[in-house]
């Protein structure tokens, strides 16, 4: 993968406020909220980053301020670099950032999945609802504080609900998550509970 | 003078035509050697099934070519593939629009158990929304496996009274 190694330098030329960030391999920058949609506009029309790979966000759990980072990966389809800008939610409790889909027809799903995994409003978005969960789903799942194993609540159909009794459960941990160990021999890399201390028999010891 | 009557009598002329037996069988011997899948091919154990259905392993030899995706016009509902909690709803319903007498075919880990999805957004079992006739074990299984599922069902449908289904609503 090639890096575009001018960007950096034209990026903080034009936009000051856009902070270099620590970054592995594509040229990455902070960005106030306020100006992330200044700044994608200007990669896309000036620097032709014209393709959104993705739209995502991350928790940085309840603890921290600010809690929610929005992260956009653009590609240049002529350049065949890659470059991500990640901007702070201001609100912890009602997290909102601007929409990209006047930008990018494509960011329409993208952000009804951010939407749906993390309860990130976008402002702006022509249709903003859930796309993986049902409407009517109470969590956001990939927050810090949501459990992998779910929680319980009732699936969207009332009459199924009430025919079947009991709706969503949590799902049976029994020590897990189960993951793969890397580097070890085929034969010993099965998914594996890492703590079977605990199942549904017995608590998991605090 | 009174001669018995050749009508009620054994009569050896056509012997080789009648076949005397239990309506329970008779019903049973047609439901088993016919009976119509709901495909309800949710992930990857869909693939399989197909494979079941074509030519190399041919589910025609046991009777259950015909794949309705109208459940109106199926007996047996094949569920191959993880089914999230938002599809269950759609499942339950299609099982509920089947007309008596039905059965169902868990096919794989997740529709057996929620497989290696054990998280918020899957169903831990399809046994938990329609009544589980046969479990396939496999991830996914092989179309064996399945075929043998499919003569398990039909030995299981051979040894029950043929009308119970029939008026049950499950």
């Amino acid at each position: 993968m090639t890096t575009d190694v001018d960007l950096p330098t034209a990026v903080s030329q034009q936009f000051p406020t856009a902070a270099p960030r620590p970054s592995l391999d594509c040229p990455a920058f902070n960005v106030p909220a306020g100006d992330a949609l200044a700044v994608l506009q200007y990669l896309r029309d000036t620097q032709a980053y014209d393709f959104l790979m993705d739209v995502t966000a991350i928790d940085w759990s309840a603890e921290q301020s600010p809690r929610f980072t929005v992260v956009w990966h653009l590609y240049s389809s002529t350049k065949h670099t890659y470059v991500r800008l990640a901007a702070n939610c201001a609100s912890d409790a009602e997290p909102a950032m601007p929409t990209t889909s006047g930008l990018w027809a494509g960011a329409d799903w993208h952000e009804r999945e951010t939407y749906d995994m993390f309860g990130i409003k976008f402002a702006g978005h022509p249709d903003l609802r859930r796309i993986l969960m049902w409407d009517a789903y109470p969590y956001f799942p990939l927050r810090k504080e949501f459990p992998l194993a779910g929680l319980p609540t009732e699936m969207s159909d009332a009459d199924i609900n009430a025919e079947i009794g009991v709706g969503v459960i949590p799902a049976p941990m029994a020590g897990g998550p189960f993951v793969a160990t890397p580097g070890v021999p085929m034969s010993e890399a099965e998914p594996r509970a890492k703590d079977e201390a605990w199942d549904e028999k017995r608590e998991k010891p605090e | 003078m009174v001669t018995a009557s050749q009508e009620v009598t054994y009569n050896s002329k056509i012997e080789g035509d009648v076949t005397v037996t239990r309506l329970d069988s008779a019903i049973n011997w047609l439901r088993t050697n016919s009976m119509w899948p709901m495909p309800m091919g949710l992930a990857c154990c869909a693939i399989e099934l197909m494979a079941t259905a074509s030519s190399r392993f041919d589910i025609a030899r046991f009777g259950a070519e015909v794949m309705r995706f109208s459940p109106r016009q199926s007996d047996c509902m094949i569920v191959a593939g993880t089914v999230t909690y938002k599809m269950a709803p759609v499942v339950r319903r299609i099982y509920d629009q089947m007309a008596a007498p039905k059965w169902v075919i868990a096919m794989g880990a997740c529709a057996s158990s929620g497989g290696m999805y054990r998280s918020y957004a899957t169903l831990q079992g399809v046994d938990r929304i329609v009544p589980v006739d046969v479990y396939v074990s496999g991830c996914p299984p092989r179309p064996e496996a399945l075929l043998d599922a499919l003569m398990k069902l039909q030995a299981k449908v051979r040894g029950e009274p043929a009308l119970k289904k029939q008026f049950s609503a499950a």
